[in-house]
């Protein structure tokens, strides 16, 4: 009699434990199936983007022909003859950023040299919490500090009628790419080996030159990818820019006002419509492309020089 | 070995010397600047009535309250969407992938959504969220293209924790009989709290500080609005980093777009210091 | 287990007690207005006082320029629509303008600029580029810096269209909000801009057009020339309903006239 009932009742249990089991593979096999969504959401989200972008800019491109779109150097959206030549708007967006590079690169590189080799631990502790400062600062404070000081001191300091033009947004744009250059270059700086410095200081040389010579060059694929980073933010700023350079669509001068792919975009999104809407599409298009190929030029000559 | 350093050495050494102090000394001075001006020019409008009224025309005052809260709602929004998918995605990275294209795939995708300037992400925004779904311009959609920004920062600091949680903790629990799930949510994500913390905050950062994704998404009016308000459709809201933006260049208000930009700064300063302290103090396990 | 149990349970508890008091209870009916920086004075202070009289409707204001408002309205973005300029007639055929109010558009220079008085002629002279020294107007000799709005903007379109220089002006910044310009011109010495009158502060010196300087009397009777109309867009098709018609009478009335004026705009006669 007890048997059977232990038997039942074993029977049961096993039974719930089987059902149980039954719940919970099916929990695993959900929740599985979960994970693997959110893992490849990311991509999704990529292709979202990309055919967003293509299905709205192709169109403009087609009508205004793609030579006269991206050589074209008039802009004139708004005009009763509009013409949507986007030259300015890219060599514009290509000399600002390679202004704020040649300014911010060297002047952060030597900051990293000084916060990795030359500065004892409490100094370094600061600046580098300095930095860390600048890098989460928004853009729009930067702009705001750029509209208020740098403009007017432009104006006064080279005599122009007018401080907004393309010399104050490669300042602005420098400043903005310091701290990304700075932490980046500190990390490639620190991790050189010290046998390398030991080495050298072995043979007699001294510590500035195991710096310049040595260590900053072993260095090399680290402050290149510090590089990459800083052109990728200073090719993609729009609202600080756009507070300090003048918004007019020239063809670029360095103290002539001048309008980024970024701002463009910006300064006529709201209240575009019809072929001029679709043109900025284009342009913002154009910007991606452009920012993907950058990434994949640099991508392979930074990967290259890793060996 | 006592070899005398030539004169031509000793002067590069030290040009290279003063270019190196100059440059850091150059840094320290802008970042001074920079604070300095913020502080000097917006503390002293920084009032109580600022902080807590709406704008009024009526009265002549001007009041941030909207925008303050604004940016809280978009955070919160913005957070509880993107932390299931991103921890969800570096999961699935760490602990079920198992083809390595899928991994590298999905990583690249990663890469490439953080590289994307921020206007672009306004404009897709606009043209997926405000348009195609319909929503309108709207906290949410702000919220939602917000989502689409902060997801790498968020795998990846998940990612990069997930990967310090030994592997003995997973292969002790699934000897005990657990599941894979049931060995995720009880050994590995709590260990892992530091990384998706971390996250968090920086993510809240990027947030805080974003403007141009918001302009089309989420507006630049200033009404006040409740939480019931900031989740449905149709409801624009400029937050703090935009209506700086309008008070400087729309209306030349610069009392009240520097007092924004110090307490812009305060913020940053704070998250900075959240960030840090909760990688010491949750590095315990 | 339990106490992340409890700790949910918690949260969400708070979430919605937080929730239901922001909430008040009523269901709140929204009127949303989309357009003319210029006009952000005027459809503030006509909000505010309408606000203040119908506790449950709000009132919004997205300051995008004219010719974002025109679209909105049309696209179905927004109720009411705020243009500086008129319809263009491929807008006429599906939308209704309603003249609100009169703004004069203020020529404007650094108040450290001498100049004083310019004509009509003079002015499209300087923006088409033909005038370039302030001392040939009578300022300094200082180069001249054309300040203006973007290409949508309808203070722009008023101020081309009466100069006469439509297409054709050579601007050194184009700015996207009137304020802006009032606050580029103001911190600029060789600046020469135009603006909402509404908008214009004491940071600037008004020029006089062919000897009239702008106010209600002169914008009324048409001896300031420099004028446009500051416009309710509305679709032909769709009538406006409920909060938004109440407000759009309001704006409408006589009552409105009062806070035309505080915001610095001319009320029509009604």
């Amino acid at each position: 009699m007890q048997s059977s009932v232990l038997t039942a009742a074993s029977a049961k249990s096993r039974a719930r434990l089987g059902g149980l089991k039954k719940t919970a593979d099916l929990l695993e096999k959900l929740m599985s199936g979960v994970f693997t969504i959110c893992g490849f959401i990311s991509a999704a989200f990529v292709l979202i983007i990309t055919v967003f972008l293509i299905i709205s800019g192709v169109p403009a491109i087609k009508e205004i022909g793609i030579f006269n779109f991206l050589f074209g150097t008039v802009w004139a959206s708004a005009a009763a003859e509009p013409s949507y030549g986007i030259l300015p708007f890219i060599l514009t967006s290509v000399y600002g950023t390679f202004g704020a590079i040649i300014i911010g690169v060297p002047v952060g590189l030597l900051c990293a040299v000084f916060l990795a080799e030359m500065s004892g631990g409490k100094l370094s502790a600061a600046v580098r919490s300095a930095v860390d400062l600048m890098s989460g600062i928004p853009s729009v404070v930067y702009g705001l500090v750029g509209m208020i000081i740098v403009v007017p001191t432009v104006r006064e300091a080279f005599g122009l009628p007018d401080g907004a033009n393309l010399f104050s947004a490669i300042t602005v744009l420098a400043v903005m790419i310091l701290p990304s250059v700075i932490s980046v270059s500190e990390t490639a700086i620190r991790a050189v080996p010290k046998e390398y410095r030991e080495a050298s200081l072995a043979l007699g040389a001294t510590k500035t030159e195991t710096i310049f010579k040595v260590t900053v060059p072993a260095a090399k694929s680290g402050i290149l990818a510090s590089a990459v980073l800083g052109i990728g933010r200073a090719i993609g700023e729009a609202m600080a820019v756009m507070m300090v350079s003048g918004n007019v669509a020239n063809m670029p001068k360095l103290f002539g006002s001048v309008r980024f792919l970024t701002t463009a975009i910006a300064s006529e999104m709201s209240y575009s419509s019809g072929l001029q809407r679709q043109a900025l599409f284009s342009v913002a298009l154009s910007l991606f492309a452009f920012i993907m190929i950058i990434n994949v030029i640099l991508n392979i000559a930074v990967k290259g020089k890793r060996d | 070995m006592n070899e005398k350093i030539s004169l031509k050495r000793k002067i590069k050494c030290a040009a290279l010397n003063a270019l190196t102090y100059g440059a850091a000394g150059t840094v320290c001075l802008l970042l001074a600047g920079i604070i300095g001006c913020i502080l000097f020019k917006g503390l002293p409008h920084i009032t109580v009535g600022l902080l807590t009224s709406k704008p009024s025309l009526l009265n002549d005052t001007a009041g941030i309250l909207p925008n303050i809260l604004n940016t809280l709602y978009i955070i919160i929004i913005t957070l509880v969407i993107v932390l299931p998918i991103g921890v969800g995605a570096a999961v699935y990275l760490n602990e079920y992938a198992k083809n390595k294209r899928a991994v590298r795939l999905i990583e690249l995708a990663a890469e490439t959504l953080a590289g994307i300037p921020s206007i672009i992400y306004g404009l897709v925004g606009m043209l997926v969220f405000v348009q195609f779904c319909g929503i309108g311009k709207s906290l949410l959609a702000g919220a939602l293209t917000l989502v689409i920004m902060t997801l790498p920062t968020v795998m990846r600091t998940t990612q990069e924790s997930l990967k310090t949680v030994p592997d003995s903790y997973r292969e002790g629990a699934l000897a005990l009989g657990a599941g894979k799930w049931h060995m995720i949510r009880t050994a590995v994500l709590p260990s892992a709290a530091d990384g998706i913390v971390t996250g968090c905050i920086l993510s809240i950062g990027r947030i805080v500080g974003e403007s141009a994704a918001l302009l089309f998404t989420s507006g630049m009016a200033s009404e006040m609005l409740n939480i019931f308000q900031a989740v449905s459709p149709g409801n624009a809201g400029s937050t703090l980093t935009v209506a700086l933006y309008m008070y400087a260049k729309e209306r030349g208000d610069f009392d009240t777009a520097f007092a924004i930009a110090a307490i812009l700064l305060g913020l940053t300063l704070l998250i900075n210091l959240a960030a840090k302290l909760s990688a010491k103090l949750l590095k315990r396990s | 287990m339990k106490k992340i149990r409890l700790a949910g349970l918690a949260a969400a508890a708070l979430l919605t007690v937080g929730m239901l008091s922001g909430c008040g209870g009523k269901t709140e009916q929204t009127v949303t207005t989309d357009g003319s920086t210029s006009m952000e004075k005027v459809i503030g202070f006509l909000s505010e006082a309408y606000m203040e009289k119908n506790q449950d409707v709000k009132v919004t204001y997205n300051p995008t320029g004219s010719g974002a408002g025109i679209q909105a309205v049309r696209d179905g973005y927004c109720d009411i629509g705020l243009s500086s300029r008129d319809l263009k007639d491929e807008e006429k055929t599906d939308l209704n303008a309603t003249v609100v109010a009169i703004d004069g558009i203020a020529v404007i220079v650094n108040p450290e600029n001498p100049a004083a008085d310019l004509s009509v002629e003079q002015i499209g002279k300087i923006y088409t580029g033909e005038i370039t020294n302030w001392s040939e107007v009578g300022g300094n000799d200082l180069p001249i810096v054309c300040i203006g709005r973007e290409a949508a903007s309808g203070t722009r379109d008023g101020f081309e269209s009466i100069t006469g220089t439509k297409d054709s002006c050579k601007y050194a910044q184009e700015l996207t909000s009137t304020g802006d310009v009032v606050q580029t011109v103001s911190s600029n010495p060789n600046a020469i801009g135009y603006a909402s009158l509404a908008s214009v502060k004491d940071t600037v010196k008004t020029l006089k057009v062919d000897g009239v300087a702008p106010s209600n009397e002169t914008i009324l009777n048409g001896t300031y020339r420099v004028q446009r109309s500051f416009i309710l867009v509305t679709k032909k098709d769709k009538e406006l309903t409920g909060a938004a018609k109440d407000f759009f009478d309001f704006a409408m009335s006589k009552e409105a006239d009062e806070y035309i004026e505080k915001a610095g705009a001319v009320p029509v006669a009604k």
